[in-house]
This record gives structure tokens, C-alpha cells and sequence, in this order.
């Protein structure tokens, strides 16, 4: 395959790849920067919403596209409220502690995944796309499905952005998160603001999951890698910024994409650890983030 | 310490060390809480009586009429889960079935059961635990090529005879210990020797190997190249693709644009994501397609995404779809496992089985009970015994025990081999095209198990 082409491909490939961790890494970035929480489980929220996204098409049937938009609205909001129960009764019951949360979390992990395995089984499942177009190209052919990807979640991350910097909750969420003892002090319920950043952290792994589960099926072990890859995103962007996440995410999936394609996924994986150190070494804030006081 | 002291708090689980006070102080609150030598002797004292506490029941010894032990090292979670979920419905189904003819030696046979995670690690852990906590008779039944490569080395340390269904090669390369064998399914070097000339004179002369980067690909790697050559074909790339890897159209690029046949070995969960974007790269016109069944065992043929499927071939080791040759051997294994003509459950047609496999489980516990008897086992200490004779097997009949078919079993390098069949994808079903026969797999042998001392 020429030079060109196989650049294009490339390129493609690492979008969709940034597209969706740059959701996931953005739930986990939220929680973080929000609750100074570090949410190991957050992998299995994302498996939670593919499992889900699979039971929702099953159970409806007839059109793939209708079941896959009830699923995009349904798996999520189930997400947010197992999310909403696991911060009632184990985060909030923690006081936050950042050390014991982790390892709640880590046992959260396990749980949910645990509970896959049981109700829904070690099997790989598929969820039909919305829709089957192939993009035919004169050199490849690429899924318009994984094109709409890229789309749909540019229009959730700027979604996020609206309610985050623009909405009266969003003022009240990033008040928390530069002081939540003085934002206590000026009546914001900061207990119920965590509660909802953590919902809507998970919920945001969902939806990723959600978009990504028609080209990669739902498994019970799915969330381990996805993981891996928003902390890399998260630690490289800055924890709790908006910002250096999408930048973060752009740039380890696209690097990966083209890294992958033109030597090996082994390397790419390699440079983007390294990238990692390199960010704790001399810039430990992340590429975004501000120094705490 | 004296940890003689410990034991007698080990009998009811002594309420776990130290309190912590004040809770959620601070981060460090467990770390300067100040341990009392008392508290932390109790804390050691729990833990030692949680892990003490299973060796101090007595497992009784075998007696004329206790039951013959088989430890079922089962991959019930982890990557493998699907296999194992089928590996274990067959075991129940051929148990039952033995147990119902009067059992081994007039034993009734009970299996126990252990999830080995399909890890390595834990597969050795595994396998020390049958012969040292339930002490069983032989243990049994593992799949994954890198647990039973990881198992081994236990299995012989412990001396316990240990019979594999992996299908790969390394039992028959002599690498591993006398204690190990596979005499139940035909290992994937003797299947591609068998295969190859299918291949080549069916598929295409120029083969694009995709495999899984550890062991079992490994086998692929290693043996397809010479078995093609040998029939005037050749393997033009090898693409390694690692086992976690979740999307593969970044892979495909590496194909060369002259590829006759793909041959496709994908083991996990991903192997949908693979075939979906095989289709989206290359649309309706694509290279030929060969590959193994493992890719898809316990997916359905018909899900969304694997029409691109559709006129390709796979191998199998037993089909999947019941065949109008089908014997009343193959027929009656069919009906006490489960399964119906499409090969899924008959309590839910959604749940697919591993047919091209799970067979090896039914017939290596017939090989076991056939060893047993041979060898006049009693119990553990006859464990040596049945090693030989299991090594003095040479032949198994096609028949109930056997419903996959006859098989020759070579003592020297402790593999069965079998014949293989080639289906070929159409409306929605597996039918087998080819058939190959026994002397189509067989190779030399590169060992001999039975000179290492017992």
C-alpha cells in the first residue's frame, strides 16, 4: 500500500481511538479533579454500559438503529445510577479518604466484573450497528460507522464543555473543584455534587462504551485496557482538566494509529508509557494541569 | 514466635487485629495507629488459621469403593471462560455416562473442579492443590496452551499424571514432562501437516498466516511454512497480532497486496472486531479464507458482522453442525452432552458450544478409564503405573468412547492423532468439504517421553 493511503488509514484508525478514550478519560479526569478520587473501577462502568447497550438491543429486537439509540440513552443512565449507589454506600461512607477510595474502587472493580461474568457470561457479544455503510475508498474500504464515532463523540465532548463552563451546575462543579471547604462555606452541597460528578464520570464511560461496543462487542473483560489507556491520557493531560484530556487523548490515540500501523502496537505502547514518565519527570502537573496550592 | 502458639486460635477465626479508632482522620491513620505485639500476634494468628485451615480436613483415603478422583483444572474464568463453561458440560456429560456403566474398576468417578483464570500461574497453583489438598488420582482437562506449559512442571514435580485437551503441540514435543499427555485430541502441528495439501490446491500457492502472539500461534507460525512447502505453496507474511489486541484493521495494511489465502488463527474475544474489519478493508473483494474454528468457537456462525465469512473455510476437530454422515456414536455423544444440530444448547439455541474441541474432553476420560483398568489402578500409589499404561496405548476405535473418530495414540511422545476435518461456510452452516485421514498428520516423533525416569 502507498505512502498516502496508509497514512490516511492510519490517521482514521487513531481518531476513532481518540474519540472514545477521550470520553472515557474524561469521566475519570472529572472525578479526579472533582473528588480527588482515583477510580480504578472506572474500566468496569465502561464494561458495565457495553453489557448493558447489549442487553438493552436484545431485549428490544426489531431495528438495530432504534435499539442502538435506546441503548445509547438507557445503558448510561443505569451506568449513572449503579455509579450514584457505589458513591453512597462505599465512597461517601470513606469520607473520600484518596487512599481507601482506591482500594474501594479496586474491590468495586472486581465486583462489577465478577457480576458480569455471572449474569451475562464469558462470552464475546455482538450489538448490531446503527447502520452499515462502507466507505469505499480506492486503495481500502473503512466503516462510515466508525467515521460517525469521530462525530458523535466531538458533539458529546462539547456537550460536556457547554454544561461544564456554562451552566449554573457547572460553576457549582468547578467551584468545588478549586475549594471544596469554601465552596461548603457559600452553601454549595458539595456531598451532592460528588455524588453527581461520580454518576456522571461513569456515565460518561458508558456512553463511550456504547459507541464503541458495534465494532468491538461487549465482553466482561473489556475494561481493563481502556483503563490503562485514560490514565495514561489523564496523567499526560493534567488531571482534572477538560482541555488537556482531549489534547492528551488526540495525541496518544493518533500517535498509536499511525505508530501502529507504520511499525508495531508494541511500540506505540512503549512510546506512550515513555511519553508518560517523561510527563511525571518534568512536567508531574500533566501538560494542562495547574500546580495545586 | 512460636507459631505452635497460633494454632489454638485457629479454630473459630479470631476477629481481625488491630481497630482503627477514629475513622477517616487521615490518610495515614492505619499506618500510625500504634500495633500492640498482642493485636498483631491475633492478626497473625487469624491468618494462619484461614490458610492452615483447609489442610486439616481429612481427606479420607481411597478404599475399594471410594470414588476415582479426576482434578478438573477448568478455565472457568478469564479469556477461556467460554471453553471452560463447554469443557466442563461435556466432562459432567461423559462422568455421568461412565459412572451410569458402573464407573473404573467399579469406582464411581467424581470430578473436582478448579478455576485456573486460564493463567498460567494459577494453573500450576492449581495443580498443586489437587495433588497435595484433594489429592486426587490424576487431574485433567485444560485448554489454553500457555496454562498447560505453565502447569506442567507442577504436574511432574507432584507426579501426578496429568491429561491435557489443548490441541497444541507441546505435549507432543517432548518439552515437557512424562507425566503430561494428550491423548484425546490431535495437536495442531499433525493438523496442518494434514491440512496443507487442502490448502494449497484448494486455496491458493501465496498464504497471509494471521495468528495470536503466544504459544498456540506460535504452533501455526512454526509448522504451516514447511507443511506448505512441502506441497509447492508458500506463507508470503506471518503477522503476529497480540492476544489483548481489540481492533485490527491497523494490521491489515501488512498483507501483501498478492495474498491467494488468508490463514486465520484468532483465539479471544476479539475475533468478531477481526472479521468485521477484514470486511470493511477488503469489501467483496477479498482473498480466500482459511481458518481455524478456535476463532469462533462459542459465536455464533450467523452473528452480525461475519457474513464477510460466507464461502470461507474452517477447520474442525469435530463439526459444529450435525453432518448427514453423522454416526450413532456421534449422534448419541451429541444427545447426552446437549447440543443440538447447530451445535448450540438444547436449552438455548443462542448458547453456542465449542463442538470442534469439547469432544477431546468425552474421549480423554475414556482414555483415562481405559488406562485405569489396564493398569489395575487402586489409588495414588499406582500412579506410576498408569503412566505406562497409559504409554502402552496405541489405538482407539471409533465407537461411543471415541465419536470423533479412530485415532492412533504414539506412547513414545504422548499424543493421540486423529482425522480433521475442512467445512466449508454456506447459508448460515458449517458442512464439512474434506475429510483428511490418520497418516495425513503423522510426523516423526522429536522425543521419547519413556526414557525419563518415572
Amino acid at each position: 500500500m502507498a505512502f498516502g493511503p496508509h497514512l490516511l488509514l492510519a490517521t482514521l484508525e487513531g481518531l476513532v481511538t481518540s474519540a472514545v478514550l477521550a470520553l472515557m478519560a474524561l469521566g475519570l479526569s472529572l472525578v479526579f479533579g472533582v473528588m480527588r478520587v482515583v477510580n480504578v473501577a472506572h474500566g468496569e462502568f465502561f464494561m458495565l454500559g457495553a453489557v448493558l447497550a447489549w442487553a438493552v438491543t436484545t431485549t428490544l429486537g426489531g431495528n438495530p438503529a432504534l435499539g442502538f439509540l435506546a441503548a445509547l440513552v438507557i445503558s448510561p443512565l443505569i451506568v449513572g445510577a449503579v455509579a450514584l449507589l457505589a458513591e453512597r454506600l462505599v465512597l461517601r461512607r470513606l469520607n473520600y479518604n484518596p487512599e481507601s477510595t482506591i482500594v474501594a474502587t479496586i474491590g468495586l472493580l472486581y465486583i462489577i466484573q465478577q457480576l458480569a461474568l455471572t449474569f451475562y457470561g464469558p462470552d464475546a457479544r455482538p450489538v448490531a450497528a446503527p447502520f452499515n455503510y462502507r466507505i469505499s475508498l480506492p486503495w481500502f474500504g473503512y466503516s462510515g460507522y466508525k467515521l460517525s464515532i469521530i462525530g458523535a463523540s466531538a458533539l458529546l465532548l462539547l456537550a460536556t464543555w457547554f454544561v461544564l463552563t456554562r451552566t449554573r451546575i457547572g460553576l457549582v462543579m468547578r467551584a468545588t473543584q478549586y475549594d471544596s471547604e469554601t465552596a461548603q462555606a457559600f452553601g454549595i452541597p458539595v456531598d451532592r455534587v460528588y455524588a453527581g460528578v461520580f454518576a456522571l464520570g461513569a456515565m460518561l464511560a458508558a456512553v463511550a462504551a456504547v459507541l464503541i461496543v458495534p465494532i468491538s462487542q461487549a465482553h466482561y473483560l473489556m475494561g481493563l485496557d481502556p483503563l490503562l489507556l485514560s490514565f495514561i491520557v489523564v496523567i499526560i493531560g493534567g488531571l482534572g482538566s477538560l482541555r488537556g484530556t482531549v489534547v492528551a487523548a488526540l495525541l496518544i490515540g493518533v500517535s498509536d494509529g499511525v505508530i501502529s500501523v507504520f511499525f508495531s502496537p508494541t511500540l506505540a505502547k512503549i512510546i506512550a508509557t515513555l511519553v508518560v514518565a517523561m510527563v511525571l519527570v518534568f512536567r508531574p502537573q500533566g501538560l494542562f494541569g495547574t500546580v495545586r496550592r | 514466635m512460636r507459631l505452635s502458639d497460633t494454632g489454638r486460635h485457629s479454630a473459630g477465626i479470631v476477629k481481625f487485629g488491630w481497630n482503627i479508632k477514629k475513622r477517616g482522620t487521615g490518610m495515614s491513620s492505619i499506618i500510625r495507629k500504634s500495633i500492640s505485639r498482642r493485636t498483631a500476634l491475633k492478626g497473625f494468628a487469624a491468618t494462619a488459621g484461614l490458610v492452615a485451615g483447609p489442610g486439616f480436613v481429612r481427606y479420607s483415603q481411597a478404599q475399594s469403593s471410594a470414588p476415582i478422583k479426576i482434578g478438573f483444572q477448568a478455565h472457568k474464568t478469564g479469556i477461556g471462560a467460554s471453553y471452560g463453561r463447554w469443557y466442563e458440560k461435556t466432562t459432567n456429560a461423559a462422568v455421568k455416562a461412565i459412572n451410569e456403566a458402573g464407573g473404573i474398576n467399579g469406582r464411581p468417578v467424581e470430578i473436582i473442579v478448579e478455576d485456573d483464570g486460564t493463567d498460567p500461574g494459577r494453573g500450576a497453583e492449581v495443580i498443586g492443590k489437587f495433588a497435595n489438598q484433594h489429592k486426587v488420582d490424576v487431574a485433567y482437562g485444560t485448554l489454553f496452551s500457555h496454562v498447560v506449559i505453565g502447569s506442567a512442571p507442577a504436574a511432574g514435580e507432584n507426579k501426578l499424571p496429568y491429561y491435557v485437551v489443548s490441541e497444541g503441540h507441546h505435549v507432543a514435543s517432548t518439552k515437557l514432562n512424562r507425566y503430561v499427555f494428550q491423548p484425546g485430541i490431535t495437536d495442531v502441528k499433525s493438523q496442518i501437516q494434514a491440512m496443507a495439501p487442502w490448502i494449497a490446491s484448494n486455496a491458493g500457492k501465496k498464504v497471509t498466516q494471521i495468528f495470536p502472539d503466544f504459544a498456540f500461534g506460535y504452533d501455526h507460525r512454526d509448522y504451516l511454512p514447511p507443511a506448505l512447502k512441502a506441497q509447492g505453496a508458500d506463507v508470503i507474511a506471518q503477522i503476529a497480532i497480540p492476544p489483548t489486541e481489540s481492533s485490527f484493521t491497523k494490521y491489515f495494511p501488512q498483507i501483501p497486496a498478492d495474498t491467494d489465502v488468508i490463514y486465520h488463527v484468532m483465539v479471544g474475544p476479539a475475533v468478531l472486531t477481526f472479521v468485521k474489519e477484514l470486511g470493511e478493508f477488503y469489501g467483496s473483494n477479498r482473498p480466500q479464507l482459511f481458518g481455524f474454528i478456535d476463532s469462533l468457537e462459542a459465536v455464533d456462525i450467523n452473528s452480525p458482522g461475519l457474513e464477510f465469512l460466507d464461502g470461507s473455510h474452517f477447520w474442525e476437530g469435530s463439526p459444529r453442525y450435525a453432518q448427514p454422515d453423522d454416526t450413532d456414536a456421534q449422534k448419541a455423544y451429541r444427545a447426552a452432552v446437549g447440543i443440538d444440530d447447530n451445535g448450540a444448547s438444547v436449552d438455548d439455541p443462542k448458547d453456542i458450544s465449542t463442538a470442534a474441541h469439547m469432544f477431546g474432553c468425552w474421549e480423554t476420560l475414556y482414555v483415562i478409564k481405559k488406562a485405569m483398568e489396564d493398569a489395575g489402578y487402586q489409588g495414588p500409589g499406582d500412579r506410576a503405573k498408569l503412566v505406562e499404561a497409559t504409554e502402552a496405548l496405541t489405538e482407539f476405535a471409533e465407537g461411543p468412547e471415541h465419536p470423533q473418530g479412530p485415532k492412533t495414540f504414539n506412547g513414545k511422545i504422548h499424543q493421540c492423532f486423529g482425522v480433521q476435518n475442512i467445512s466449508k461456510l454456506e447459508g448460515g452452516k458449517l458442512n464439512v468439504v474434506h475429510k483428511t485421514s490418520i497418516e495425513d498428520g503423522l510426523y516423526e516423533p522429536e522425543g521419547d517421553y519413556t526414557t525419563q525416569p518415572l
